[in-house]
C-alpha cells in the first residue's frame, strides 16, 4: 500500500531522515518509534506531501504523492491540532469532513453513533467550539475525524499522547479492530512502546532519522525495545 | 528588574517571525508613521490660522469639537491598539512581586504610539496659541488636562479590550450625537464645550482630570492584580458555540461546502469580523468624494476610485488574505481530496456577494446625482469581474499566517505586503480610473462609464484561465506556504 523509495530529508545539510526502502502492505498495523528527534514527524509529513523530501519519493497506493492528488481520497490523517478547524464546533467539523470525502450527514452520524462511549459525552452537543475543548478532546475529534469515508490508509502521529487511561485503552481497541476487520493501513507512531507493541503487527524503530530495527511484534517484541532504548541491547 | 523585562521585550520583538520582512515593508510603515505625525503637526499649526480665517475663536472651536476627538481616539484605540500582553505566565511564578508585572505591562501602554501622537497635535497648536498671545498659565491648564484625558482614554481602553459592546455604545453614541447637533436637536458640544474652556480660563480645574487618571490608573492596577491567576484575568473567554445549517447555501452546488465554512470563518472570529468593519467604513468613504469636501479629489476620475473603493471594501480586505484566513488549519486541506477550483470558486462567490452587498447599500449616493450612482454600478461590475480575480491572485503571494482569534493587526499585518501583491493591486484602482478618463476626455462620460463596464465584464471571461494561473501558484508554493503558516506570532 505504501513504499518509501530512497526517502531522505536535510535541513541545512544535517539530515534529518534517510531510509532506505519501507514497504507496507494493505491491512497492516504499522508502529513508528524512536525518540525525540528520530524523524517519526518528518516521516509522517513527507508521506502526506506536507514536506518536500531532499532525495526520493513515496507511493502511496501506486500513486507518488507529490505528482498528484488520487492519494488524498483513501488517505485520513490528525498530526496536530491544525488539522482541526477552531472556529467550527465537533459535529461541523465532522460534517465538513464527511463532505470533503462524499458522506452525507446521515452517513457521518451513523459512524458517530459507534464512538459514543469514546467521547464520553464531553464532544458531541456540548455547544463548544473546537478551539475552546482541552488538549484531549480535541484530538479525540481529530482521530474519529479520520475514520469517516471509508480510508484505506490512516495516519496518527502520537494518538496517546494527552489521553486519558480509559480513552487509551479504548483507543487501543479501536485501532486494532481497524486493521483486522477493515484491512485497512494503519500507521501510528508513540513514545510509549507498550502501546504500541499491542496495538501494531510490525514496529519500525528510528534513530536520527535512520532505521535501525524492523521488527514483526511478538511476545519478545515489548522487552527487545525496552531493552534497546534503555541501551543495554548487547549486538 | 525593569530591564530584565526589556530585554525579553526586546528579544520578543526581533526575534518575532514576522520582524524578518522585507525592508521596503519597513520604510512603508515609517512613512506611514512620518505621515501621520506630518498631518498632525500640521494641523496643529494650521489649525489656528484656518478657525481664525472662517471668524471662528481657534481655542473655543477647538475645544467645542474637543468630545468627539476624544471618542473617536477610542475607538481608534480598540481596534488598533494592542494590548500589553507581555508573555505573563512563565512570570508568574518567578520569584518577584506580581506588582511589578502589572507595572511593567500598564507602564508599556503609556508609551504607546496612540498616546504620543497627539503631542504633535497638542503642542504645535499650543506653541501658535501662545504666539498669538494667549496666557501661558491657560494653556499649561489646558495641556495637562487634555494628556490627562488620553491617558484616561489609554486606560479606558485597557478594560475596553474585548468588549465589543462599549464600542459599539460608543460608535452608536458618536454617531447619534453627531447626528442630532448636525440637524439641530440636541448639541452635546454646549455643556463639553465650557468644560474643556475651562481649563483654560481656570487653569486649576485641569486637577480633575488628572485626579480622574490617577484614580483609573490605580483602579487598573488593582484590577489587573486581582485577576491576575491562569483562571481569572490570563484565561482565554470561550464563547457558547451557536450552530447553524446554513442549508440554504447548498443552492451552490459542490463549492457550498467551502461556502458555508467561510460564513462561519467571517461571523466567528474575531479578526474575520473586523474585515465587515472595515467594509462599512469603506462605505462612508464615498463622502469624500461626492461630496466634494476635498477639492482635489473633485476631477472626473476621482469618482470613478471613489466607486472601485467604497463598492471593494470587502473584496480588499477579505479577497487578499485567501487562503491565509484557512492558514490554521491549512495542513488539513492539504491532505484532504479538496478541489482547488471549488475551493476558489467558493472565496470568489463570496467576495462578489460581498460585493454585491456593498454596492446595494452604496444605492444613497444617488443623493449626489445620477452619474455617481453610475459610477457606483459600474465600478462594482469591475470589482466583480477583473478585482475580484486579481485580489485572489495577490492572496497567492501572501504567506502570512493569521490569527483568527485576535482583531488587531488588521491594518498592520506586516508581511502582508510585498512587491508582487503591491504589482498586483494597482490596476484594480488605476485600471478603471485611467479607463474611464479615456472615455470621458474622447467620447464623454457615459462612454466612460461603458469602457469601464465592458472591461468588467470582460473580466468574468477570463474567470477559469486566473484560476488555473492560482492553482497553479498555490501548488507551487505548497511546501513554503505550509511552512510560513507554521509560524505563529
Amino acid at each position: 500500500m505504501i513504499e518509501i523509495h530512497n526517502l531522505s530529508k536535510n535541513y541545512n545539510g544535517v539530515s534529518v531522515l534517510n531510509l532506505e526502502r519501507i514497504s507496507i502492505p494493505k491491512g497492516q498495523s504499522f508502529g513508528l518509534v524512536g525518540n525525540n528527534g528520530a524523524g517519526k514527524t518528518t516521516l509522517f509529513s513527507s508521506l502526506l506531501d506536507l514536506i518536500q523530501p531532499t532525495t526520493g519519493y513515496v507511493k502511496n497506493g501506486g500513486y507518488e504523492v507529490n505528482k498528484g492528488e488520487e492519494w488524498k481520497t483513501h488517505t485520513a490523517s490528525f498530526i496536530d491540532e491544525s488539522f482541526l478547524i477552531g472556529y467550527l464546533t465537533p459535529e461541523e467539523y465532522f460534517y465538513f469532513i464527511g463532505d470533503l470525502r462524499g458522506e452525507n450527514k446521515a452517513d457521518v452520524d451513523a459512524l458517530l453513533a459507534g464512538f459514543e462511549d469514546f467521547f464520553n459525552d464531553e464532544i458531541i452537543g456540548k455547544r463548544k467550539y473546537l478551539r475552546d475543548l482541552s488538549k484531549g478532546n480535541q484530538k479525540k475529534v481529530g482521530i474519529v475525524a479520520t475514520l469517516i469515508g471509508n480510508p484505506d490508509v490512516i495516519i496518527l502521529d502520537e494518538p496517546f499522547a494527552n489521553l486519558d487511561p480509559t480513552t487509551q485503552i479504548r483507543l487501543k481497541g479501536i485501532i486494532k479492530k481497524l486493521a483486522t476487520d477493515k484491512n485497512i493501513t494503519v500507521l501510528v507512531s508513540s513514545h510509549d512502546l507498550q502501546h504500541v507493541t499491542e496495538v501494531c503487527e510490525r514496529i519500525v524503530v528510528l534513530e536520527k532519522g535512520e532505521q535501525v530495527k524492523d521488527i514483526m511484534t511478538s511476545p519478545e517484541t515489548l522487552k527487545e525495545l525496552e531493552s534497546y532504548f534503555s541501551g543495554e541491547e548487547v549486538i | 528588574m525593569i530591564k530584565r523585562f526589556l530585554n525579553l521585550e526586546w528579544k520578543a520583538f526581533f526575534r518575532s517571525a514576522s520582524f524578518q520582512v522585507n525592508l521596503f515593508l519597513k520604510i512603508l510603515m515609517g512613512l506611514g508613521a512620518l505621515y501621520f505625525i506630518f498631518v498632525f503637526v500640521g494641523l496643529g499649526v494650521g489649525l489656528f490660522f484656518g478657525l481664525q480665517k472662517m471668524e471662528l475663536e481657534p481655542l473655543v472651536t477647538v475645544n467645542k469639537f474637543l468630545i468627539y476627538y476624544f471618542v473617536a481616539d477610542l475607538i481608534a484605540r480598540y481596534f488598533f491598539q494592542k494590548m500589553p500582553v507581555i508573555n505573563i505566565k512563565p512570570m508568574l511564578l518567578m520569584p518577584f512581586k506580581k506588582s511589578k508585572i502589572v507595572n511593567f505591562a500598564l507602564g508599556k501602554t503609556a508609551l504607546s504610539f496612540f498616546n504620543i501622537i497627539h503631542a504633535f497635535f497638542f503642542i504645535p497648536f499650543s506653541i501658535v496659541l501662545l504666539a498669538q498671545g494667549y496666557s501661558l498659565v491657560g494653556i499649561i491648564g489646558w495641556h495637562l488636562g487634555i494628556m490627562a484625558l488620553i491617558y484616561i482614554n489609554n486606560f479606558i481602553n485597557v478594560f475596553l479590550n474585548d468588549e465589543t459592546v462599549f464600542v459599539v455604545l460608543f460608535g452608536a453614541a458618536f454617531i447619534i450625537l453627531g447626528g442630532l447637533q448636525y440637524y439641530g436637536y440636541f448639541d452635546i458640544t454646549a455643556y463639553t464645550g465650557p468644560f474643556f474652556q475651562g481649563l483654560y480660563e481656570t487653569p486649576w480645574l485641569a486637577i480633575i482630570p488628572m485626579v480622574v487618571l490617577v484614580g483609573v490608573a490605580y483602579y487598573a492596577f488593582t484590577y489587573f492584580i486581582k485577576r491576575l491567576y491562569l483562571d481569572a484575568g490570563l484565561s482565554k473567554k470561550t464563547q457558547t458555540a451557536t450552530t447553524e445549517n446554513m442549508e440554504w447555501l447548498d443552492r451552490f452546488g459542490k463549492g457550498s461546502t467551502f461556502l458555508k465554512n467561510d460564513l462561519k470563518l467571517i461571523l466567528r472570529n474575531k479578526r474575520s469580523k473586523t474585515t465587515i468593519f472595515m467594509s462599512v467604513l469603506f462605505l462612508f468613504y464615498g463622502l469624500l468624494f461626492f461630496g466634494n469636501a476635498i477639492e482635489v479629489y473633485s476631477g472626473p476620475f476621482w469618482r470613478m476610485f471613489a466607486a472601485v473603493f467604497v463598492t471593494g471594501g470587502f473584496l480588499f480586505s477579505f479577497g487578499q488574505f485567501v487562503p491565509s484566513w484557512d492558514s490554521a488549519y491549512y495542513p488539513l486541506m492539504m491532505t484532504q481530496n479538496i478541489r482547488y477550483k471549488e475551493y476558489l470558486r467558493s472565496k470568489w462567490l463570496l467576495v462578489v456577494i460581498g460585493t454585491a452587498i456593498s454596492t446595494i447599500l452604496c444605492i444613497p449616493y444617488l443623493y449626489f446625482g445620477w452619474e455617481v450612482l453610475a459610477a457606483i454600478l459600474v465600478g462594482a461590475i469591475f470589482n466583480m469581474g477583473v478585482n475580484a480575480h486579481l485580489v485572489l491572485l495577490g492572496g497567492a503571494y501572501i504567506k502570512t499566517p493569521i490569527d483568527l482569534t485576535s482583531g488587531k493587526k488588521a491594518f498592520g499585518d506586516k508581511s502582508a505586503f510585498n512587491i508582487k501583491t503591491l504589482l498586483i493591486s494597482l490596476p484594480k484602482m488605476l485600471g478603471p480610473m485611467a479607463l474611464y478618463a479615456i472615455g470621458h476626455f474622447t467620447l464623454g462620460p457615459v462612454s466612460g462609464f461603458a469602457l469601464v463596464a465592458i472591461a468588467g465584464l470582460a473580466g468574468f471571461a477570463f474567470r477559469n484561465k486566473v484560476f488555473d494561473m492560482i492553482i497553479k501558484i498555490y501548488k507551487k508554493e505548497k511546501y513554503k506556504t505550509l511552512q510560513a503558516y507554521k509560524q505563529k506570532n
